[in-house]
């Protein structure tokens, strides 16, 4: 085997070597980050973020983010590995707070009421922003069990039959009775891996929050239950606001309405995802959205 | 390419060598381990056939009240101290007249248990009105002809078979075989009985009953305890210098001597707390300190093995940690929690030491009824009677150890059980 082999040879075109994204290059164009390019505000928002810093220990993750997250529409949250898009949307519900070392600071509302509060209760907070993770995870539970847990913990159901109709319009709001409405009984992973994520969201729309955040819902699925999920995450919007994390520009393009660009722990870009990957008006933004590094 | 093909295929022949010889010396490896297991099995289990085993003796024996000692309407003292030793060794001497000698009379009565005095009593005391009568009955036999009888056949012609027995004793016995007067059949004194100094008479039943009350009180002390202290130092204890030492000493306490405990229970429960002695409560209080460890770690391990995701989930959902804890995370452990258990619960049962310290090594012949009766455990039992001289401990000793392996099978059984209903699907 020749030793001259390059990436180059491998994939022709590859963004690891093209010239304009050294990685001093990157850096630099991040330090000159000033703010945020694009409209960070919207009006009438279900969430607000202002001046948000995250800490692991003495490393800061995210840098003085200023973000809105409206009513009925889908926000999606795009970057490069490791820029800080799940952590932020772990500040939303704060799942944070079960990392000991993690520090949030700057205020984050919802509706207009701060979340870092200590009279805010964390479990009253996820009951109202509810979260679907990247694996689907699914209790060891029956496909009936896992969907009413939610409202069971939270004594959301008077009588076994309002949890009956919760389960059921939670399943097939989610897309997924007509699949399992024979075997309700069965374990939850007994399903496939996209109706386990589709249990998943049925479970967190089953407690009727207000928010859902996603943390990459598709990326363990194969693409036709990822098109079904980001139907049903249109089809969700209708009721929710709705903020998703995700890997693949496609999907974001797809479902969202609004798009958010993180890179390094900054808040690149934020705008109209019409207008995000037609027009990115962020140096950064555009290589990443044109492939060429990620 | 051609290169790498031809490197990887000179390592190929080498790495598949690594293999296989891998392989063999895990075969070897378990060939060995299973080959001393088997031995001890068998050995234990071959040693311990004639302790299961009880030989009777059928004598004729003349219950006239005047031999007796008692009245012609005895009351119920009178019959419980009348003089059956004197009725029995009459039946003997009747049996073969022409022994004599005294010498030889005694070598006679040798060849029934003291046991059958007792046992013509209870014969007595269930239907009074046979005094005064003749009657035939089987009695049991001495140790040492019972140990004959089990190993050989014709016991005229023992070949280098050790016995206690003379051979005028033999002849007394062959002639009892022949006349049908001697049977053999399964040992349920063994299993009734307690302790005993005459080795025909010695049970198990007392020290198997308190070694179940010993494994009931570590069971209560240590499981929840145990299981607390995990759930507690795994999900609730922020991580600090105090939990880091906690945890240290955790660890060291699965590697203290158990005699150390025995000490500590000594001059704890007995001498400060003056708890009684000899009582499966202390044995149980003690054992469970040596057994908490061991359920301590390998529960923090099984509830550290539930994935996070389901921790996750349950508290994206608003689930409280508490909720996480009892609702999703313990019950996916618990198979692990049990296994530890079982494992702690086994220690426990074999443990002689910290018996030893604190009085269970007591000659207990009464069974215990409760956990502040004296008791004694199996294996301290396996330890008295590996102490006994009489040749038919020795059977016992191995018949006890039996018994104890037996007691671990059971529990362990229990503890698959429960683990295959506790499981849920993955």
């Amino acid at each position: 085997m020749s030793t001259s082999t390059t990436l180059n040879d491998i994939i022709p075109g590859s963004p690891a070597i093209q010239e304009s994204t050294k990685v001093d290059d990157v850096t630099a164009m991040l330090d000159s980050i000033e703010g945020t390019v694009g409209t960070t505000r919207v009006e009438n928002p279900k969430m607000e973020m202002r001046e948000v810093d995250v800490f692991y220990a003495d490393k800061q993750a995210i840098y003085d983010v200023d973000l809105d997250v409206a009513r009925n529409e889908v926000i999606a949250m795009i970057g490069p590995s490791g820029c800080g898009k799940s952590t932020f949307l772990r500040c939303l519900n704060r799942m944070n707070d079960t990392i000991p070392i993690c520090r949030v600071t700057g205020s984050i509302t919802l509706d207009g009421v701060d979340i870092n509060t200590r009279e805010q209760d964390p479990v009253l907070l996820r009951a109202r922003v509810g979260m679907v993770f990247q694996k689907p995870n699914p209790f060891a539970k029956s496909i009936f069990d896992n969907v009413a847990y939610g409202p069971r913990i939270h004594g959301l159901a008077a009588n076994r039959a309002e949890l009956d109709e919760i389960v059921i319009s939670s399943l097939k709001r989610a897309g997924l009775y007509d699949e399992v409405k024979s075997r309700l009984d069965a374990p939850g992973t007994s399903l496939s891996g996209g109706q386990q994520q589709r249990l998943c969201i049925a479970r967190t729309i089953a407690v009727n929050p207000e928010v859902i955040l996603m943390d990459e819902p598709c990326s363990a699925l194969d693409p036709i239950a990822t098109a079904r999920i980001e139907e049903l995450i249109d089809e969700l919007r209708e009721n929710y606001a709705i903020a998703i994390v995700t890997h693949s520009m496609q999907q974001a393009a797809r479902v969202s309405q609004r798009t958010a660009y993180f890179h390094l722990g900054k808040l690149v870009e934020v705008g109209k995802t019409n207008d995000i990957f037609t027009n990115p008006q962020h140096d950064l933004t555009e290589n990443y959205i044109t492939g060429r590094f990620g | 390419m051609s290169s790498t093909t031809e490197i990887v295929q000179a390592s190929l022949a080498r790495r598949y060598k690594a293999e296989s010889r891998f392989r063999l010396y895990g075969i070897v490896a378990i060939s060995i381990s299973l080959s001393f297991l088997a031995f001890l099995l068998i050995s234990i289990t071959y040693k311990s056939i004639p302790a299961f085993y009880e030989t009777q003796v059928q004598l004729t024996v003349n219950l006239d009240a005047e031999k007796l000692g008692v009245g012609a309407s005895p009351d119920i003292k009178a019959i419980k101290t009348a003089n059956y030793s004197g009725v029995i060794k009459g039946a003997l001497r009747e049996q073969f007249p022409d022994v004599k000698k005294r010498k030889a009379k005694k070598e006679l009565y040798s060849l029934v248990s003291v046991g059958a005095q007792y046992q013509l009593r209870d014969f007595i005391l269930e239907d009074p009105s046979v005094i005064g009568t003749e009657q035939t009955i089987w009695l049991i036999a001495d140790d040492e002809l019972n140990g004959l009888v089990t190993a050989v056949s014709d016991v005229t012609d023992i070949g280098d078979t050790p016995t206690r027995l003379s051979e005028q004793q033999r002849g007394w016995i062959n002639t009892l075989q022949q006349q049908d007067q001697v049977k053999t059949g399964f040992n349920y004194t063994f299993f009734s009985a307690g302790d005993s100094r005459e080795p025909e008479l010695a049970g198990i039943k007392a020290a198997l009953i308190g070694s179940a009350w010993v494994l009931l009180v570590t069971f209560l002390v240590s499981f929840p305890v145990a299981v607390a202290a995990a759930i507690y130092l795994e999900e609730f204890a922020p991580t600090n210098r105090w939990t880091d030492v906690i945890e240290v000493n955790i660890n060291n306490l699965a590697a203290v001597p158990s005699i150390v405990f025995g000490l500590l229970g000594l001059a704890v429960f007995i001498n400060f707390f003056a708890l009684p002695r000899s009582a499966p409560l202390i044995g149980g209080i003690v054992l469970s300190l040596m057994t908490l460890p061991t359920i301590i770690i390998s529960s923090r391990a099984a509830l550290k093995a539930v994935p996070p995701s389901i921790r996750e989930a349950a508290q994206g959902l608003g689930a409280s940690k508490v909720q996480v804890v009892f609702h999703h995370v313990l019950p996916l452990a618990m198979p692990g929690i049990l296994t530890g258990t079982i494992i702690g619960l086994a220690q426990a049962l074999g443990e002689t030491a910290p018996l030893l310290m604190i009085g269970m090594v007591a000659f207990i012949v009464d069974i215990p009824q409760s956990i502040v009766d004296p008791a004694t455990a199996l294996p301290v039992q396996v330890f008295l009677w590996s102490d006994s001289p009489e040749r038919a401990f020795v059977a016992k000793t191995s018949a006890a150890i039996v018994v104890l392996l037996g007691f671990l099978v059971v529990m362990n059984a229990v503890a698959v059980f429960l683990r295959k209903r506790f499981e849920r699907r993955w």
